[in-house]
């Protein structure tokens, strides 16, 4: 009996300086990334090419140079292949208003390749998974935004692909229905084992749904890098500590103890609590063990001692900055 | 043997039923032929208002009542009074039911495609397996093959009263087969002019003016040039003036080949050389509809 095992590939998308040109811009300008399976956000700005590098993953527009694989498929000569594995879910509106979800959904299953009999029962799955239930039966024409973009989401989710494009699936919710979909997308990947590239100009909100983020500008790449990553390496450490007898401004005292021992430290200032906490660069697990015997030296308590993660658009504004900077001190 | 103990179920069993569980699909993909197939019956569907709202089911379905009661008509008539023939030729049958049948074109061909355009729906096409050309392809032949239905169902209804009529078999044959020939031609080529003036605008009020003005306009201008050409005695200009016009172009071809009578002033239709040359024209019209419409959509993509 053969066994046949089922290895994960490595990367689900790879890019080798792509580039496309249209006779008056650069959309893509030699873009070396690559994608690895879970939930990867793509950020930039209006006109950063995101739209651009999803049409050439999809194998629908030829790239002008470079190359591009999708799932191990190369995009110039397998494009039916790889559409065949992928959903993608459009940015603008693309539903008929006068059928229902249900109709559309499972016609479009079956423009996937599905079987009349697993369209539907597809269909009825993911409209449940992605949130839709007795409103399914009605035409769309009468759904809120949200229960649109669920329907989008479900015609690119009902053939089971390995890998979804969605596109910019947040534009025009409320802050509540932003919410259930960044949890939703979270999902795709945890619970149905797919893997989501996500586009976004919002830097804030894929930073608590994607593994890895991508930032593209101008069509060039900016950085790719973990999300982890992003937030780890610049970890701010906020510290908080009380007023005893022998140190009426235990606050003061700190910031004097830890600048004795050659730590930078800057007032919280902005923050609630702001002239209380002091947030401090951490260099590694031995700032941690410094605050921990300064305050014991001391003899003050310790109110809070936490992590400040940094925001992923202080990195990109900082990343962008040095860009700039460069190109000035460069030119 | 062992007597079979009956299993305890274990509690837990029951709510195995009512894992709702993401589950993946192992099953078959069928791929493109597959879904071009589907597009196909969808818009042949959708062509008759099956599928969609009960308001849409109206018009089409109307229609092809209006198409198919002066045959039946036709057919009481002979068989009542015992005719030796049909009031109808089969191959002019069409001829005289045009304004119906341009009617039909006008509101299904918007209804096809430019509702995937106004929606943009197109983009979830072509994001998976099917290609530009697939799309076309499905489109065109469910509307062509929506017209053929129009068009060929009074044929069959003449055929089969002409048969209870008990009139010669032969000849009925001959002509029914003529005339679903005819139909064949005219479905192909209103359903490509059709879909091109569709394809160019979203919306559908425009498209269904536009597919009117030129299945009617053309037909009343030539027949009318034709008409002035007859009477000014210069009659063998008429034949080369039916080329600009979709249903006499259709009128000439079966005049000249499938033994119809000609509905041209003075009944005289083209010979065979210029039978030749409606012929060719009517197929490069197809072909060129088929060609722009790839056009169009290679351009429409994402």
């Amino acid at each position: 009996m053969v066994h046949v095992t089922i290895v994960e590939p490595v990367t689900v998308i790879a890019t080798e300086s792509l580039s496309k040109r249209f006779p008056r811009v650069t959309a893509l300008d030699r873009l070396s990334v690559d994608v690895g399976p879970g939930v990867t956000g793509l950020v930039g700005a209006n006109g950063a090419g995101k739209s651009t590098l999803i049409k050439i993953l999809l194998g629908l527009s030829p790239a002008s140079e470079g190359r591009a694989e999708v799932l191990g498929l190369d995009v110039a000569t397998k494009g039916a292949a790889i559409r065949e594995r992928v959903g993608y879910m459009p940015e603008h509106d693309c539903l008929p208003p006068d059928v229902s979800a249900t109709e559309f959904v499972v016609h479009m299953a079956r423009m996937s390749g599905l079987p009349p009999t697993a369209a539907r029962e597809r269909t009825a799955d993911t409209l449940r998974h992605v949130g839709l239930y007795e409103e399914r039966y009605r035409p769309i024409g009468g759904y809120s935004t949200g229960m649109k973009q669920r329907v989008k989401l479900a015609q690119a989710l009902v053939h089971d692909p390995q890998l979804v494009f969605l596109d910019e699936p947040t534009n025009g919710l409320d802050p509540v229905g932003r919410d259930e979909m960044l949890g939703l997308i979270r999902r795709i990947h945890t619970d149905f084992g797919i893997s989501v590239l996500v586009t976004s100009h919002l830097l804030g909100e894929l930073e608590r749904t994607c593994d890895h983020v991508v930032i593209i500008d101008g069509g060039k790449l900016l950085r790719s890098s973990s999300t982890t990553d992003f937030t780890q390496t610049t970890t701010t450490i906020a510290v908080e500590v009380t007023d005893t007898d022998e140190h009426p401004d235990g606050t003061r005292a700190m910031r004097e103890a830890l600048h004795a021992r050659g730590v930078s430290v800057e007032a919280g200032s902005g923050l609630p609590g702001a002239g209380h906490i002091l947030l401090l660069t951490a260099q590694g697990e031995e700032t941690y063990d410094l605050v921990r015997d300064l305050v014991a030296d001391l003899g003050l308590g310790l109110v809070r001692m936490e992590q400040r993660r940094h925001h992923i658009s202080e990195v990109f504004t900082s990343e962008d900055e040095q860009r700039k900077e460069a190109a000035v001190h460069g030119g | 043997m062992a007597v079979e103990q009956p299993m305890p179920t274990a509690p837990g069993d029951q709510t195995r039923i009512h894992n709702i569980g993401y589950r993946n699909y192992d099953g078959p993909r069928l791929g493109r032929s597959y879904a071009t197939r589907s597009l196909y019956s969808q818009s042949l569907r959708g062509a008759y208002g099956l599928g969609r709202s009960i308001k849409s089911k109206v018009l089409p379905m109307l229609l092809f009542v209006v198409m198919c009661v002066p045959a039946a008509i036709m057919v009481a008539v002979a068989v009542a009074t015992k005719a030796k023939d049909l009031p109808v030729d089969y191959t002019r049958y069409a001829i005289i039911m045009q304004a119906v049948i341009s009617l039909y074109v006008a509101s299904q061909a918007p209804q096809s495609v430019s509702r995937d355009l106004r929606f943009k729906t197109v983009p979830l096409y072509f994001s998976r397996p099917i290609e530009t050309a697939d799309y076309v392809r499905a489109k065109f032949a469910a509307l062509a093959s929506a017209l053929f239905i129009l068009t060929a169902a009074p044929l069959i209804v003449l055929y089969v009263g002409a048969l209870l009529a008990k009139l010669d078999f032969a000849d009925q044959t001959k002509g029914f087969g003529q005339g679903l020939v005819s139909v064949a031609l005219l479905s192909l080529l209103f359903a490509g002019i059709g879909l091109v003036i569709a394809s160019v605008t979203p919306r559908r009020g425009f498209g269904i003016a536009a597919v009117i003005a030129v299945l009617t306009i053309s037909y009343g201008a030539v027949s009318t040039l034709q008409a002035i050409a007859d009477a000014q005695g210069s009659s063998s200009a008429v034949p080369w003036i039916g080329l600009f016009s979709p249903v006499t172009l259709i009128d000439g071809v079966q005049s000249a080949f499938l033994g119809a009578s000609s509905a041209f002033p003075g009944a005289v239709g083209p010979t065979h050389a210029e039978g030749v040359v409606y012929v060719l024209v009517v197929l490069g019209l197809i072909a060129a509809a088929y060609g722009l419409l790839l056009r169009r959509y290679k351009k429409v993509g994402l």
